[in-house]
């Protein structure tokens, strides 16, 4: 027998309850998230007012600010690549963070998934807890392993091994080392849900027809999971792209990325329109890896 | 034929070491930084011995005791508000009902596919420009809204595995919609409900980003101070409040991981 | 099975709730010849007006008697199961009537209709004890603590299952778990009581008892029982009568007997137990009697109620363990052959080709008590026993 549909009370009818349990929820989110993203599409084609916030005469000047620069003596506008290095640098991170997190994920997620059950929940359980620990604080502990006068770099100068400290923060090197840092439970999480459901006799019948085991893994295991390596790369390269701390407080001010040039529009800067101008594009940006990695995921379903 | 050694199919070489590194270069940062905030000494480099002092510091600080409350206050609202929403959402989707069931779904995890920050700044304009002042309300009302799916999930997932002709045996044996909902399907939903709330829960404490962008003056939480402080420099006390958070965080994931294994076993 | 301790004569539930049902109404005693169930004109169409709308139930009209076990039969998808939930409360029919014990309650919540059910998966709740799980319904109706308890005593002693009370469901087998579905849905004392195919999930031997084991139960509680299940086995072996529906269509009503010797439809003759249909035209009618014959054949004589025409095209139902077989062609008829011989243990199975069709014969244990074998290939002469022959007109 199929399930009678979940009713509270036999008084209200049926649409009228379903509405009441789920619009309160839509509701939050459709005023508070949907709307707020309208707004701010609408912000960007303003122009920034005296004290903060906007004034309402369309522009596009938000968006040609990310590319250039209105001389405002003689009205012309010169190619500034500085916004675009921001982008470009923003894009690069996230990227270099998503390969690395699956070169680490991959063979630790797998691992995990064909351990016994019990010592599976051991090694679930210890790569759970970073996943929720409060990311400033993570952040913050790894600044702390790199700096200068951090434990790394003390003991190594003890040690003899280098005369002056390494520059492990304050740079590009530290921003990618936090991403990976931060997000690398999001992706080996569901890549091990996705290796529990892998048909380990996939590989039985790949050795059976003499694969060895880099050919097996390369060319069975990797393309059964693409679905999965999609799914992961997701959940890393969209957080990294907008990240603000890691490049705030790792990459000390001078190696910006997209995440805190947003910040500084809203806070410091006061050019709402730009922020939002930019705030569209990461949206964009978001979007556009969405549906592509998505419609990646599907087809591979419609061939397997 | 040379005899191979006959290994466990399944396995490959080097994943073992690489998992075991993973899972240092996990903890390793943390684990440091919990271990300097004993040190007694200001230096971050030089061990002074074990001391308790930092952490008497951070605990007599006025400021740091009343941002903690804040965040403790603002998530257990936000969880519970977020959890009674989301239950509502989970039992109006589930098993995709028609009604819009998909697209309910999109709008339900919607803030989960928007970069924080743009989240953040979104809803300051909003708040701003619908005339709201910044302040305890306004980071309320942010964390309710990325708390939603984080407590809808598991609590739809728990939904969806419960045997789906429960409420009809129910409505058999006379109970009526309250009665079946209240005996049968709310005792059976509690692990995904205290799931959802403790994810809530970690969440709104956790977060930064939005609550700085949508918290007014006066109004503070501990990550925000814990910025702050971090402004002006990494000191013990940074350290020591961190490791408060990290050990509360570690705690509430322990009873959630707990209670999950708990329910499980029913 | 123990004699039953629940009264015969049902007394309804003192509480009576939102339900304008005559649960407090004077009708305890199930006369035999009261109308215990009644669908008129039953009509149900799921996504009626859009392109997907699919009629579910078409037209049925159907009268269960008090104090029957009835059963709802057909194969997958046939509609008996929405049948059975139209009565149960859980779906609504699109048109026509439903009356319980002369109340119409085609508008009414399951909670408010005096009826329980079995469910196929037993939807036993799994954070209750078995115990907690047949008290759920008197509960519900309000009953006092006390006559809860013994109760819920005496329906455990009833199936058995005084030593699981306080185990949960998940501890259980399949077959524990049905006899506590059971006792659950008889605690209450329902005026009807409805089976969705609960045997299906169980092996053979448990199914086997436990059919001997319901229609006890249904005999000495005296209670109606409605059973839905897709085994003609079954239906025939615990039935009073057996509803067969096939495509939303109600093809005939009868007892086992009924059904079986005198299939009114080719489904129905085909559905039930096994059957040869063959075409055949009409030659002639003489008082109850036709004439009939089988093209490469030859002539049968077969009894008639209907009126026929000549010429007209009808179909014959004959079971193969009817057909008599002589060894070598007899000259009357067609020349047949054996195509086939399948040993089954305890029958002999014959296939065999008369011209354009094919027939199957059984014949018990060939060989032994004086009947013949035959090999693949032998020419047999075909008999029928008298009475065999259905003639059938759809």
């Amino acid at each position: 027998m199929s399930a009678r549909p979940l009713a509270l009370s036999s008084r209200i009818p049926p649409g009228l309850a379903h509405a009441g349990l789920l619009w309160p929820s839509l509701g939050v989110i459709l005023v508070f998230m949907v709307a707020p993203i309208a707004i701010m599409l609408t912000y960007s084609f303003l122009v920034p007012g005296a004290y903060g916030g906007v004034e309402w005469t369309f522009s596009t000047a938000a968006y040609e600010q990310i590319l250039f620069e209105r001389d405002f003596l003689d009205d012309s506008l010169t190619f500034t690549p500085d916004y675009l290095i921001i982008v470009a640098r923003s894009l690069a991170q996230a990227t270099i963070a998503t390969l690395l997190c699956l070169v680490i994920s991959v063979p630790t997620a797998y691992y995990i998934a064909t351990r016994s059950d019990r010592v599976k929940n051991i090694w679930l359980f210890l790569i759970t807890i970073p996943y929720w620990v409060n990311l400033l604080i993570r952040t913050i502990a790894l600044l702390f392993v790199l700096r200068d006068d951090g434990p790394i770099n003390s003991a190594l100068v003890d040690l003899g091994v280098i005369g002056q400290p390494l520059a492990l923060s304050y740079n590009g090197f530290a921003i990618s080392l936090g991403l990976i840092y931060s997000f690398l439970p999001f992706m080996v999480l569901p890549l091990y849900s996705a290796f529990e459901r892998f048909d380990f006799r996939l590989l039985e019948a790949a050795y059976d027809l003499y694969a060895s085991r880099r050919v097996a893994f390369f060319r069975i295991v990797l393309p059964v999971m693409r679905p999965g390596l999609i799914a992961g790369s997701l959940l890393v390269f969209i957080p990294s792209v907008g990240s603000y701390l890691a490049p705030d407080i790792l990459g000390g001010g001078k190696t910006l990325m997209i995440g805190n040039l947003i910040g500084t529009q809203f806070q410091a800067a006061r050019n709402w329109p730009f922020g939002a101008a930019l705030s569209m594009i990461l949206l964009t940006i978001t979007l556009i890896v969405l549906v592509w990695l998505a419609r990646r995921a599907a087809q591979q379903q419609q061939t397997n | 034929m040379p005899t191979a050694r006959l290994r466990d199919l399944r396995v490959f070489p080097g994943f073992s070491l690489l998992s075991v590194g993973c899972v240092v270069f996990l903890y390793a940062p943390i684990v440091v930084l919990a271990i300097y905030s004993f040190n007694d000494g200001r230096s971050v480099t030089r061990w002074a011995g074990f001391s308790f002092r930092w952490y008497q510091t951070v605990f007599a600080n006025q400021n740091i005791q009343a941002a903690a409350i804040n965040s403790v206050v603002i998530a257990v609202i936000a969880a519970t508000v977020a959890t009674v929403f989301a239950l509502g959402a989970a039992i109006a989707t589930v098993n995709g009902k028609k009604g819009g069931g998909e697209g309910a779904y999109v709008v339900l995890t919607f803030p989960l596919m928007v970069p924080e920050i743009v989240t953040a700044v979104a809803s300051l304009v909003f708040f701003v420009a619908v005339g709201i002042s910044l302040g305890f309300a306004t980071i309320l009302i942010a964390h309710i809204v990325f708390c939603i799916p984080f407590a809808y999930l598991p609590i739809k997932a728990r939904l969806e595995s419960m045997d789906a002709t429960l409420p009809s045996a129910a409505a058999d044996l006379y109970a009526s919609p309250a009665k079946a909902f209240l005996r049968i399907t709310l005792p059976l939903l509690l692990p995904g409900l205290v799931s959802g709330w403790l994810l809530a829960f970690i969440i709104s404490l956790d977060d930064f980003i939005i609550t700085a962008l949508v918290a007014g003056p006066g109004a503070t939480t501990l990550p925000l101070h814990i910025y702050g402080m971090l402004r002006l420099g990494m000191t013990p006390e940074v350290n020591a409040i961190s490791t408060l958070m990290l050990a509360a965080s570690t705690v509430l994931v322990l009873i959630s991981g707990l209670l999950g294994q708990a329910g499980r076993k029913h | 099975m123990q004699r039953a301790i629940i009264q015969p004569n049902p007394t309804p539930p003192a509480d009576a709730k939102a339900a304008p049902l005559s649960k407090s109404s004077s009708l305890p005693v199930q006369h035999p010849n009261s109308v215990a169930a009644e669908v008129r004109n039953l009509r149900k169409t799921y996504n009626a007006g859009t392109p997907h709308a699919h009629e579910a139930l078409k037209d049925v009209n159907l009268s269960i008697r008090a104090n029957e076990f009835f059963t709802l039969l057909g194969p997958s998808g046939c509609g008996k199961t929405t049948l059975l939930r139209i009565l149960g409360g859980f779906e609504m029919l699109t048109s026509g009537t439903c009356r319980i014990f002369g109340e119409d309650v085609s508008r009414l919540p399951p909670e408010a209709r005096p009826v329980n059910t079995v469910f196929q998966q037993y939807a036993l709740f799994p954070h209750m004890t078995v115990r907690r799980n047949i008290a759920f319904g008197l509960e519900m109706l309000g009953k006092p603590r006390a006559e809860v308890e013994r109760t819920v005593e005496r329906m455990l002693d009833l199936v058995h299952m005084t030593d699981y009370a306080d185990r949960r469901p998940d501890t259980m087998s399949g077959g524990q778990r049905q006899r506590v579905a059971l006792a659950r849905a008889l605690a209450p004392q329902p005026k009807l009581l409805l089976l969705d195919e609960p045997l299906s999930a169980l092996d053979l031997k448990l199914r086997q008892k436990m059919r001997l084991d319901l229609k006890s139960l249904q005999r000495e509680t005296g209670i109606t029982f409605i059973f839905v299940t897709h085994d003609q086995e079954e239906a025939l072996a615990m039935s009073d009568r057996v509803a067969v529906i096939s495509n939303g269509h109600l093809q005939q009503v009868g007892s086992p007997e009924d059904v079986y010797e005198q299939p009114q439809s080719r489904f129905v003759a085909d559905f039930i137990g096994e059957s040869n249909l063959i075409e055949a035209k009409v030659a002639g009618v003489t008082g109850g009697e036709a004439a009939l014959d089988i093209e490469d054949f030859g002539q049968v004589h077969a009894p008639i109620a209907e009126r026929v025409e000549v010429g007209q095209q009808v179909w014959l139902s004959i079971r193969p363990e009817r057909l008599v077989l002589g060894a070598g062609h007899s000259d009357g008829q067609g020349p047949a052959k054996v195509t086939d011989r399948t040993y089954l243990g305890n029958a002999v199975e014959y296939h065999l080709r008369v011209g354009k069709h094919a027939l199957t014969a059984r014949s018990p244990r060939g060989g032994l008590r004086g009947r013949q074998d035959f090999a693949p290939d032998d020419l047999v002469s075909i008999g029928f026993e008298p009475g065999s022959i259905k003639v059938l007109l759809s």
